[in-house]
């Protein structure tokens, strides 16, 4: 009997690995920077080139950092989401990537400002530091200023409803 | 006119050097480091390339911080883990060995092994009896069985 179920089992142990295989999102790269501090840095601000946005304001609060761009279609879809998200009360903070001022500009202006402040990254360099690869990512941040977690894509209602959501209230908790 | 045919195959060919900058090396050492290290470093963005083949943006930004860190005089090691430290060991086409790839690394051989051990011992299992000679009760049977096999047919 069991020179029987021996290959059916190993056959279905494959079938499994294969499965669980197919199911993974090669687009989805593991951040290495979770549980670290947010990288430094000081970028002039969107709204005004000499005003800096300097990531000491990551500290006290638990924030949103959210890296969009107005060329990037995807921010398009997820901006609306952004503004409800903000109406609630969540903070929001923006990376304009590889952007001209005027466009950044112009889209918030459109669209509306769901950010308290959007550094702007021109050169895309400090996006290098953050280990984004494309846009938009969102970051979760402690009020440490530690880095919770990397999302990677727009984010929808469900992905804030089943990992966003509840990882912001659990950190909100804490001191 | 043949002047023309080649102006116009080397129009053709411009996409061709888009995505590959021309870069100004003090020394062919250098250089030489700077392609091996593009080489062996992944694209995020399209992820079957190298930063040395790849057009996509981000894949040209980390190119010029790779040709950058070369000029600033940064060793090869530092440069790899500049950009591990930022992109997770993703970004490295040959994966380093530690207890998350223990199984990646060695994992087939330890298949192969696990299979040649089932062969051979199946083999074992499965060897084929030697002929074993009759006893002369047995032959006398078979002889009186022939005989009457003879006699029916």
């Amino acid at each position: 009997m069991l020179k029987y179920l021996l290959p059916l089992g190993l056959f279905v142990g494959l079938l499994i690995l294969l499965g669980v295989g197919l199911t993974l999102n090669p687009r989805e790269v593991p951040s290495p920077l979770i549980g670290k501090p947010a990288p430094q840095f000081n970028l002039p601000r969107l709204d005004d080139p000499q005003a800096s946005f300097d990531s000491a304001r990551f500290q006290g609060k638990v924030s949103l950092f959210n890296v969009w761009a107005s060329w990037c279609v995807a921010c398009r879809q997820e901006h609306a989401f952004l503004m409800q998200l903000a109406r609630q009360g969540v903070t929001i903070y923006g990376l304009d990537y590889k952007d001209t001022r005027e466009a950044g500009l112009q889209w918030i202006e459109r669209l509306g400002n769901p950010y308290q402040a959007v550094a702007f990254d021109a050169a895309g360099k400090v996006a290098i530091d953050w280990g984004v690869y494309g846009v938009p990512e969102t970051f979760v941040i402690d009020k440490q200023g530690v880095i919770r977690y990397k999302h990677i894509g727009p984010i929808t209602p469900r992905d804030w409803e089943e990992k966003l959501g509840p990882l912001v209230a659990y950190l909100e908790k804490q001191s | 006119m043949k002047a023309l045919i080649a102006a116009l195959w080397l129009t053709l060919a411009l996409p061709a050097l888009a995505g590959i900058e021309v870069r100004q090396f003090p020394n062919p050492a250098l250089e030489s480091r700077y392609q091996n290290l593009i080489e062996q470093l992944r694209c995020l963005v399209c992820q079957n390339q190298s930063l040395a083949d790849s057009n996509a943006d981000l894949a040209e930004d980390l190119r010029s911080e790779v040709y950058a860190m070369l000029l600033a005089g940064k060793s090869d090691a530092e440069i790899v883990d500049f950009l591990v430290q930022r992109y997770g060991d993703f970004v490295l086409y040959k994966p380093p060995v530690k207890k998350t790839t223990a199984l990646l690394w060695f994992g087939p051989f330890a298949a192969l092994a696990a299979g040649g051990l089932l062969l051979w011992r199946i083999g074992r299992t499965r060897r084929p009896e030697a002929p074993t000679a009759l006893t002369p009760a047995e032959r006398e049977r078979l002889q009186r069985l022939l005989k009457d096999e003879e006699k029916s047919s």
